[in-house]
């Protein structure tokens, strides 16, 4: 939801990015404030996954160029474990497999860590398990999966499931989730979508990477965005989205293209 | 002359037998044992078998079988104590240590010389029959030394829910010790049985243990076997399994310790519809080497096999994985899995794996895969986005790569313990760099 009095979380501007030499994000500009939930779409290939992964550290990217900003600081500075710890949050589109650890010991470590981290206390596993039952009340998860390993074996809602457990135990200022809907049948996308929708207030923020606009039916976007060879094209409200899905994405390409003919 | 100077090391480990014994078979099957002594020579890297593992330190020494038992404290054993234990039977230096032992199973758990009298009759049928020495030097020489050992008689339809565990310490330096054990699983029994290695000392020692075990059909047997020598110890040991109609056997191997160490597996699917697991975990550092060498060996129609082996190598060690699935001919609808996973953790650490599929039947399913690594980059940046330091990130992966082996383990404080075993193994202490993220 906009706020009028919402301060500015992330800032980014002109953001290029590489993988393996081949340049992906070429002049990415996005603002992002408190409250706020934002949506990036676009075509296959057009960058969002990338955009994602760079702004939560992943190595294999090199940021070439631009700077993003979060609270104020520059987060480009930080390694992975440290923009996690400052409140970033990325949801995985395909959230990995650990055999041999367990998921309660594994969100526990998580938990405490970012607790730590913020000068804040942490939980015996007596005290987490209670906390974290609680949570997984908001995503209608079977306690079971606190024993089981890390994701190993879960279904892909499952796994999704377990991607929104976690933002809601770290409970980040800005939450990215990366293709959060794919892989989902529609009960699993409803109840993700609800816990997203019940973890998001007033001090934080949602981006939404999505290709669909099935998802926006759900988490409903104040700002929706297309991507499009590694930049943000367009930006419009949530009946953006909807366009979208009834004519496709080749038109804002042509639109972008015609203004860019008039810009010269 | 190398061949003669190996001939001559496997004489002088003969010099220490134990005199012939009352009972005419077992000194039969003794002297049959010492001939192929006679004519085989400790391995060389010339051998296929032996290709990546160079025991030549062995021959560098001389060990010498103890001829009294050293006392031990009871307290001393505390630490090794599986509290869910039935039985347990304890042998010091290879001799075996009835005041540390105990049965409560109310079956046979015994040593192997006290039992003959009453089950000198099975054990005839069973002792020696499923390990071929014929051109395995070091079981030929633990035949040689055969005349005490670990017994277990599982009888007909009795599934002993708790634990049977062998334990073997090794207090001395250059003691030579040749633990032997048989376990006979009459038709439709289960149990659990643990063989474990361990060490008061870290001094040089010679372990050469053989192990067979006859599953008749039906019954059930989970094998759990923990190799933690001492850091100087040469470590060699040989198992064999045969399994009957529809027997179960499950194998989990840990090997942490010894200088050198060498497990021969060969699990033999005897008749139709067998299964077995046969996984292992090596974790090993410094200048260590483990070697494993198993052979499942499907003989019959409608077996099943599924084996993990992981081995997690640090420092300068190098581990060796040898898995050898044969499918005999007529040993239709086997259903065979086979998966060795590597964890290289320094530029120096070697692994040398060879899956091997032979098969001469044609309507199986054989999967089988390799993977030499190290951790994967996804899967460090998947903890470290979850406020994980690099440092912790890693040591949890590298624990659980270790842990989903151990995990098999079906005793509760075994699997504890080994557990922080890996734990402790697989932590480095955080860097600076690490810190100041």
């Amino acid at each position: 939801m906009i706020y009028q009095d919402s301060k500015t979380l992330l800032a980014v501007r002109g953001l290029h990015a590489t993988v393996n030499g081949i340049e992906i994000l070429k002049g990415m500009d996005l603002t992002v404030k408190s409250g706020e939930v934002h949506a990036i779409m676009g075509p296959n290939g057009s960058g969002k996954s990338t955009f994602a992964k760079v702004l939560a550290g992943h190595p294999a990217y090199e940021v070439t160029g631009g700077e993003v900003r979060f609270e104020g600081g520059n987060l480009l500075e930080l390694k992975p474990e440290a923009r996690a710890r400052a409140g970033v949050f990325l949801g995985f589109q395909y959230p990995i497999e650990i055999p041999g650890v367990a998921n309660s010991q594994f969100l526990r470590l998580a938990y405490n860590t970012v607790q730590a981290g913020r000068g804040k206390d942490e939980l015996d596993p007596l005290e987490f398990d209670d906390f974290v039952r609680e949570k997984m009340k908001l995503l209608e998860m079977n306690p079971d999966f606190l024993d089981r390993s890390v994701n190993e074996g879960f279904s892909g809602g499952e796994k999704k499931r377990n991607e929104i457990l976690q933002m809601a135990l770290l409970e980040p200022k800005l939450a990215i989730l990366d293709e959060t809907d794919s892989g989902l049948d529609i009960d699993a996308l409803r109840i993700v979508a609800g816990g997203v929708n019940q973890l998001a207030h007033k001090d934080n923020a949602v981006v939404l990477v999505t290709h669909y606009q099935r998802l926006l039916d759900y988490i409903v976007p104040d700002y929706v965005h297309v991507m499009e060879s590694g930049r943000i094209v367009k930006t419009g409200g949530k009946e953006l989205a909807l366009e979208l899905e009834a004519r496709g994405y080749d038109w804002v390409g042509a639109e972008v293209k015609a203004n860019a003919r008039l810009a010269t | 002359m190398n061949t003669v100077s190996t001939t001559r090391y496997l004489d002088s480990l003969l010099q220490g037998q134990p005199p012939a014994g009352p009972l005419a078979w077992l000194n039969q099957l003794r002297a049959h044992a010492v001939d192929r002594v006679g004519t085989l020579s400790v391995p060389t890297t010339r051998d296929e078998d032996w290709r990546f593992t160079d025991i030549s330190p062995l021959t560098r020494q001389s060990f010498q079988p103890v001829q009294d038992a050293a006392p031990l404290a009871p307290a001393v054993l505390d630490q090794w104590a599986i509290p869910e234990a039935a039985a347990r039977l304890v042998f010091v230096d290879g001799r075996y240590a009835p005041e540390h032992s105990f049965n409560r199973a109310g079956i046979t758990v015994g040593n192997l010389a006290a039992s003959l009298n009453q089950h000198g009759a099975a054990v005839q049928a069973q002792l020696g029959q499923h390990l071929a020495i014929e051109r395995n030097a070091f079981a030929a020489l633990n035949t040689a030394f055969l005349h005490d050992g670990a017994l277990v008689i599982l009888p007909r339809d009795l599934a002993l829910a708790a634990p049977v565990h062998l334990l073997y310490i090794a207090t001395r330096e250059h003691a030579a010790s040749y633990p032997r054990c048989l376990v006979i699983a009459e038709s439709g029994s289960a149990a659990t049985v643990i063989e474990d290695y361990v060490a008061l000392q870290d001094d040089a020692y010679f372990t050469n243990a053989v192990t067979e075990m006859a599953l008749a059909a039906n019954a059930a047997v989970h094998h759990v076997r923990v190799q933690r020598d001492g850091a100087a110890a040469f470590h060699i040991a040989n198992c064999a399994v045969s399994l009957a109609h529809a027997s179960r056997y499950h194998s989990v191997s840990v090997a942490l310790g010894a200088r050198i160490s060498r497990h021969n597996l060969n699990v033999r699917l005897t008749a139709e519809g067998a299964e077995c697991s046969v996984d292992g975990l090596a974790l090993i550092g410094g200048a260590q080497l483990a070697d494993s060498h198993t052979l499942i060996d499907h003989a019959m129609p409608q077996g099943t096999s599924r084996q993990l082996h992981k081995c997690i190598v640090d420092g300068a060690a190098r581990a060796v994985f040898n898995g050898n699935i044969m499918v005999r001919p007529g040993a239709q609808r086997t259903d065979s899995a086979q998966s060795s996973r590597n964890l290289l953790l320094s530029g120096k650490a070697r692994v040398d794996t060879k899956p091997q599929l032979e098969i001469f039947a044609d309507d199986v399913k054989c999967a089988h895969g390799a993977t030499v690594g190290q951790l994967d980059i996804d899967e460090v940046f998947y903890l470290k986005s979850r406020g994980l330091s690099d440092t912790a990130a890693r040591n949890l992966l590298t624990y659980a790569f270790g842990a989903e082996v151990i995990e098999r383990i079906p005793v509760a404080s075994l699997r504890n313990r080994l557990e922080q075993a890996v734990l402790a193994r697989t932590q480095t202490a955080e860097t600076g760099a690490a810190r100041t993220a």
